[in-house]
């Protein structure tokens, strides 16, 4: 019956739609009438005792409410319903409510005790809507019940809740702003929530009510700028703008002259007493507060944020934070919001604008500087040839902009103008002479040359702006050209007559300077042009000629003014300078409303200057983690456990995830130095207990399921694996059974990327579009976080058995340097078996090995190679961090080969990610006899970032530590079995010899890298 | 934070209005058209309005403006991702994001709002959360409603909205395992007369729809990932490991559910877009088509001739892969904005089928493979207009020189 009631309404809507089409001005007249009939009906329908009638009902509501029409009329039939049970017409009326609650106050108050009964709800989600409509109810006289009902749910168990409590908070202050002192109180409350989720929203509350109270940050300033990364976006714009504003009266300027802070900040870091230092001498060296650095560092990675306006807000914060030197790293992610909407461009031009005329072009060097003015100046001369003469002339005034901002490019740029002056067209000549003048302007010391030139081509342009530019050089350069000058006088007296009004004043001009420098040669000259500028038809030129007649004539009358004719007319010119309609918006905040309207909007909060000594820094220290706020987390997710068991299973893994991102924060602190070893959560660990022991762990209850519901799948795509086989295979190990049982939940995973199947030798090469995503690997949450894979580096293959001994079974491995999946102590190898006999080999297989306890993870017998055919199989040996070689024998159904695998110790590392400060903090751990160095001479070609982390990596399998310094190369890895730190730094130093350094352990590992490494680095 | 949005069609109607505080009303929109009628063209309204006591910020989105009000100091930008978001919700939830479509569905886009913002403050924007809320329309569903008496609401709170990753929900459970990555390449290049490249910059977008039962964590790496410049990603790759490792590594978001509606696009999931400056950056193009010194996959003569006095033009156009390394180039399509001048075009392809609209001057050519051998062109002869006022006037400055 509905449906029908539905369609109706659908085709009525459309109905609607042709007549506000049809009658444009006058589109309400239609419906108005509908609705003044149907609202009797509506209000028929809502009294009615059938639930689908209500809603459609309800929904119509909606509808008039959408299009602003009135529906107040209904408003206690509706209020009624606000009890329902059914959840959409419940939401349908809290949307009415909202919307006209202010209006009929006294009936809403019908509404309260309904919510008020469902603020005790045992739901979440029913509480935090139930505060959200209430608090959306602008009704003063319900205030008290709203205080109350916004103190209960901050200090609710659901962090959903309390985030919706923090948005309670600004709808109660917009109410009533007497209540700013509780609020305040319960913002401070919620301020302390660890929760990413309740953190932008107390921010925004923050903002509203009391932004002065920069006081109730201190102490979770640290906190902000950790949970920062996992906050949502609109939290994060927030949040960041707010830090912004406190870092600006917290820390002193970075900006002072002399700020060496990028070889300190290292220490400063990590020096206890820099902060004593700091105190006793106020002339030291800049070092940036330790908590200044944790904002930029913690918010430069959300600069690829896909939200433009986290970015923009980096951006801001950057430009009114960080160091100079440090700004420009925005300008990348600023160029690349150009690519978005127009909307989006329109704000970030804007911000470039005012960046850019602010500090010197900063953004805009970015696309013109040294490196890259060539490659713009070679576009603009394509522009110059065009036919477009209109376009031509813009480029040449492009360039010269270019010109003037960049000094270094200045000298090409002119020449390049100089070279367009012998341009057949006219309009390019022009063009360029006016803005040489320009330029010369800036810059007039060594250009004598250029005037010559332009001197000669006078006589050829006949653009009047073009020749009026030269005199007007001509004039205020005379004492460097002393002997062109009289010429093109004596020309320009012959022609006078003939030339446009600008080109006379300029001549005039021209006569008169050179009469003051000059009087010798020109004095007849001049006379003779002022004389003909006397008569001249236009009174603009009579009267400078009169003018400079009375100026630098000397006669009795004017005697005073001439004594100083020569200091009016040769007065040294100021460069003409860039004026920009952005010039005055600096005064705001990036980013800002305020900004991009270039005036003050409603509540924009000033931008206060750096403080001249920075006020304390331990009111940002926190002594303890108060235990009432962890424990209330704990008791949130055994609380959403609860309410969430209804919906069964599903969200239960949720919950878990819930828990674990909020103690992760914590620990991340706890845990720095141990990375690899991050906690499982619960789950798992019960998980793998029923399955077995070691790699399972890892592995979720989930991707177990998953896995072996594709288990079919798998083996059919890898016939020769059949699951008896399998087992007799690895019955020789105790242990194995159980292993093979996860296997078959990991081999799908290897499946997954195309490595494995078999690819002939280097499939890894092929640079198809495909390979790119060669690298994608299916694992569970918590298995390989730290551990990396670079899949970059070339990877070099090995020669295992050959085909002539192998007797036609030739194979060749290599480490494709993923963390191994079978086991992590282990190291990958894979394995290309080939059949280069006429006949198919049968169950290839491994069979003894030595030494006895070696342990290897071998690969399924393989059932049958094909001729010609080859197989790829992934190996884990675990080689106990030792370069000794495993040796073991590959069998096939007749034969036995005993090979041998041995590692280049590089191989045996896993990559290991940290910052520029772990490292050196982990290094500082491993002096002494942990550390060998050497001196090379590095081969001149290896000089580069790029080439010496190519080198570095082709040899050793580490991860590449950001460094700050350009000569300083650092690598860090770790050993696959005992996970032992290994640290790789490369120094450089002058004349290309370089300080190469291992730290680690394992003395005999570092003496043998320091081999392998010297070598492809002294290599050219 | 953003006090109420206008929903405005290209005439000037508003056909929805939403507030999230006290009541606006519709007369701010005035301050708006004023400012519309000032611009020439749509797509010139300024995005940030001043009036008195309020800021307007629009965006223009499939011929709807969507004006958001505001009262006090906030990050323009913000709104504007904001209203974007919306867009994009309705585009999701709908297939298209039409006045038709807004209408039709005016009570899921009455309840979306509510969920997406509370008090002008964003509470859930993510499309997983908000689908758990409310049930993307379908007529499958509002036929199994209509019958079970059940609704399109969620009553619980979405398990993703606690979550730390709020794109993808618990549970997830798929027949097929499937995981599709698409690598869209942009070039934007500017090449001179004689085919040599100007300037050159790539953007590039991974695409990619994931259909993997459970929470799978999945990594992405790259041959050469020095070679991207500038990348920003969705909010579930991870930036730490990017920023160490240059790995793409993260927890896929939901594909877009429903199965009624196959047409619409897979949602982007990790989106990494670089930027390329200047021209050796090239080589990023060159993983894609394995060379080192590679440029643009095509070069294109041109040669256009008008003959003094005549209302004819010749044309003629030829198309040719430059450097492919054996691959071969498929589906090309070439399209020019002719000058105004040209009344018809009147052409020949080797190959393909071209089309020439009249008003809006743009000639599009499908030429499809290019074969190597045998290279595709398109002749023929254009049409130009005579503009008599043009020669009138040039024969009356004639004679006034001649005067003089």
């Amino acid at each position: 019956m509905s449906t029908i009631a539905l369609y109706n309404d659908q085709g009525g809507a459309e109905a609607a739609v042709e007549a506000g089409r049809r009658t444009p001005p006058v589109p309400a007249e239609l419906p108005l009438d509908s609705s003044a009939l149907t609202l009797k009906n509506l209000k028929e329908m809502l009294e009615s005792n059938k639930e689908s009638l209500k809603l459609e009902a309800m929904k119509r509501v909606v509808g008039l409410i959408s299009k602003g029409k009135n529906a107040s009329e209904l408003f206690p039939a509706v209020v009624k319903n606000v009890a329902s049970k059914n959840i959409e017409l419940k939401k349908l009326v809290y949307v009415y409510l909202v919307r006209y609650a202010e209006e009929q106050q006294d009936l809403a108050l019908l509404s309260i005790s309904t919510f008020q009964r469902a603020l005790k709800d045992p739901n979440q989600f029913i509480r935090g809507s139930a505060l959200r409509v209430l608090s959306s109810i602008r009704v003063p006289i319900i205030v008290p019940i709203m205080m109350l009902a916004i103190k209960e749910a901050a200090a609710d168990l659901s962090p959903y809740v309390r985030k919706t409590s923090a948005h309670a908070i600004q709808k109660l202050y917009s109410l009533d702003p007497d209540q700013k002192e509780q609020l305040i109180e319960v913002i401070e409350k919620l301020l302390k929530d660890k929760s990413t989720l309740v953190a932008g929203s107390v921010v925004m509350s923050f903002e509203e009510v009391c932004p002065d109270r920069i006081d109730l940050i201190h102490k979770n300033y640290r906190k902000l700028c950790n949970l920062l990364v996992d906050v949502e976006e609109w939290g994060q714009v927030v949040i960041i703008s707010m830090l912004t504003r406190y870092a600006r009266t917290q820390f002193t300027s970075p900006w002072k002259e002399g700020a060496t802070f990028d070889e300190n900040h290292d220490k400063a870091f990590y020096d206890s007493d820099s902060e004593e230092k700091k105190d006793q001498t106020e002339a030291k060296p800049y070092i940036m507060d330790p908590d200044h650095r944790l904002l930029l560092r913690n918010t430069k990675p959300l600069l690829q944020s896909r939200n433009t306006a986290v970015v923009m807000c980096v951006a801001q914060l950057y430009w009114h934070l960080a160091p100079t030197q440090e700004v420009n790293i925005v300008t990348k992610s600023l160029v690349r919001l150009l690519r978005s909407h127009r909307e989006v461009q329109y704000i970030v031009l804007q911000n470039i604008a005012t960046m850019s005329i602010q500090r010197k072009l900063e953004i805009l060097t970015n696309l013109a500087n040294e490196a890259n003015i060539s490659t713009i100046l070679r576009e603009f001369q394509t522009y110059v040839k065009s036919q477009d003469k209109a376009f031509a002339a813009a480029t040449i005034q492009a360039i010269g902009r270019c010109a003037t901002n960049i000094t270094d490019v200045t000298d090409t740029c002119l020449s390049g103008l100089v070279l367009l002056l012998s341009n057949r067209d006219e309009t390019v000549v022009a063009e360029s002479v006016v803005v040489i003048k320009k330029l010369l302007q800036t810059q007039p010391t060594q250009h004598s040359e250029i005037i010559k030139h332009m001197a000669k081509l006078f006589d050829n342009i006949t653009v009047s702006m073009a020749r009026a530019s030269i005199l007007w050089l001509m004039g205020e350069y005379c004492d460097r050209v002393p002997k062109i000058a009289p010429d093109v006088l004596r020309k320009m007296a012959k022609t006078f007559t003939a030339e446009e009004d600008i080109v006379k004043l300029q001549t005039v001009n021209l006569a008169a300077k050179l009469y003051l420098t000059n009087s010798k040669q020109t004095k007849l000259l001049t006379q003779y042009i002022l004389n003909l500028g006397k008569y001249d038809q236009s009174y603009d030129i009579r009267d400078r000629t009169r003018f400079i007649r009375q100026l630098i004539v000397p006669n009795e009358k004017s005697g005073a003014l001439n004594k100083y004719a020569r200091r009016i007319l040769l007065a040294p010119k100021p460069a003409p300078v860039l004026e920009s309609s952005f010039k005055d918006r600096d005064r705001f905040q990036l980013g800002t409303l305020s900004h991009s309207l270039n005036t003050k909007a409603a509540g924009y909060q000033e931008l206060s200057d750096w403080p001249a000594v920075a006020p304390d820094q331990s009111v940002r220290n926190v002594e303890v983690i108060e235990p009432s706020g962890s424990e209330s987390e704990e008791e949130s997710s055994e609380e959403s456990e609860k309410t969430s068991s209804d919906s069964g299973k599903s969200s239960s893994g949720s919950e878990k995830s819930s828990s674990e991102s909020e103690s992760e924060p914590k620990k991340k602190k706890k845990t720095k130095k141990a990375p690899q070893k991050k906690s499982k959560p619960p789950a798992a660990f019960s998980d793998s207990d029923e399955n077995g022991n070691g790699p399972v762990a890892q592995a979720s209850s989930s991707s177990a399921e998953s896995s072996s519901g594709s288990e079919t799948d798998s083996e059919d795509s890898d016939p020769p694996a059949t699951p008896q086989k399998k087992k007799k295979d690895v019955k020789s190990k105790p242990k194995a059974e159980v292993k093979s049982k996860v296997e078959v939940s990991l081999l799908d995973l290897v499946d997954f990327s195309p490595a494995p199947t078999n690819a002939p030798k280097s499939s890894v090469f092929s640079s198809s579009l495909l390979s790119d995503l060669e690298g994608l690997s299916l694992s569970n949450i918590s298995s390989t976080i730290q551990v990396t894979t670079p899949s970059f580096g070339p990877v070099k293959t090995y020669e295992l058995l050959h085909h002539m001994t192998g007797k036609g079974l030739s194979a060749k491995y290599h480490f494709p340097r993923q963390p191994c999946l079978y086991e992590p102590s282990m190291v990958a190898v894979q394995v290309i078996l080939t059949n280069s006999s006429d006949h198919s080999l049968e169950e290839i297989h491994i069979g003894e090995r030595s030494p006895a306890g070696l342990n290897i993870h071998c690969f399924n017998t393989i059932e049958r190679l094909e001729p010609e055919a080859s197989v790829t199989v992934s190996m884990g040996i675990d080689f106990s961090d030792s370069t000794q070689a495993a040796n073991f024998q590959l069998c096939t159904k007749e034969d036995q080969f005993s090979v041998s695998i041995q590692p280049a110790v590089g191989e045996l590392l896993m990559p290991s990610s940290m910052t520029e400060q772990d490292y050196s903090k982990e290094q500082g751990k491993l002096l002494g006899m942990n550390e060998t160095s050497a001196t090379i001479t590095m081969a001149t070609a290896n000089t580069s970032r790029l080439a010496i982390s190519k080198q570095v990596l082709s040899v050793c399998n580490v991860g590449e530590v950001p460094s700050s310094q350009n000569s300083v190369h650092r690598f860090a890895g770790r050993t696959v079995s005992s996970g032992a730190l290994v640290l790789v730094c490369l120094e450089l130093k002058e004349s290309s010899t370089a300080l190469l350094t291992i730290n680690t352990e394992k003395s005999v590992m570092a003496s043998m890298l320091l081999r392998d490494l010297k070598q492809p680095l002294v290599q050219a | 934070m953003i006090h109420s949005l206008f929903l405005i069609n290209s005439s000037g109607d508003i056909f929805l209005e939403k507030h999230w505080k006290s009541v606006v009303s519709r007369s701010v929109c005035d301050y708006f058209f004023e400012a519309q009628e000032r611009a020439t063209e749509p797509e010139n309204v300024p995005p940030v309005i001043p009036t008195p006591h309020h800021y307007l910020i629009s965006v223009l989105r499939h011929r709807i403006y969507f004006v958001a009000v505001i009262q006090s100091e906030v990050p323009p930008l913000f709104v504007i991702e904001f209203l974007h978001r919306v867009v994009d919700t309705f585009q999701d939830y709908f297939g298209v994001c039409t006045e038709a479509a807004i209408k039709d569905n005016v009570v899921v886009v009455y309840e979306l709002l509510e969920e997406m913002l509370d008090n002008g403050f964003p509470l859930a924007t993510e499309s997983n959360i908000l689908k758990e809320l409310i049930k993307p329309p379908t007529i499958l569903r509002t036929m199994v409603n209509t019958i079970t008496g059940s609704t399109n609401v969620g009553e619980q709170l979405p398990t993703g909205q606690l979550s730390v990753v709020p794109w993808r929900r618990t549970g997830v459970k798929y027949t097929n395992n499937e995981a599709y990555f698409d690598v869209v390449e942009e070039i934007d290049a500017i090449i001179d007369k004689s085919g040599s490249t100007i300037t050159a910059e790539i953007q590039g977008v991974i695409d990619a729809c994931v259909k993997l039962t459970g929470m799978p964590d999945l990594t992405l790496s790259f041959m050469n990932p020095r070679l991207l410049d500038d990348v920003s990603f969705h909010p579930c790759v991870r930036f730490k490991r990017w920023e160490a490792e240059r790995i793409l590594s993260f927890i896929p978001p939901m594909e877009t559910s429903g199965c009624s509606r196959t047409t619409s696009a897979p949602r982007i999931a990790p989106i990494l877009s670089q930027n390329v400056n200047n021209t050796y950056d090239w080589s990023l193009f060159v993983v894609l088509v394995s060379s080192s010194l590679v440029a643009i996959p095509v070069y294109v003569k041109h040669n256009i001739s008008f003959r003094e006095g005549s209302s004819q033009g010749r044309f003629d156009l030829t198309l040719g892969p430059k450097q492919t390394m054996g691959k071969s180039v498929e589906a090309v399509l070439v399209s020019s904005q002719l000058p105004r001048g040209v009344l018809t075009a009147n052409l020949n392809p080797s190959q393909g089928t071209y089309t020439f609209d009249p008003v809006t001057k743009m000639l599009t050519w499908d030429v499809g493979k290019i074969n190597p051998q045998k290279l595709p062109s398109l002749k023929g002869t254009m049409r130009l207009k005579v503009n008599r006022l043009d020669m009138y006037g040039e024969k009356y400055n004639l004679s006034k020189a001649s005067n003089t």
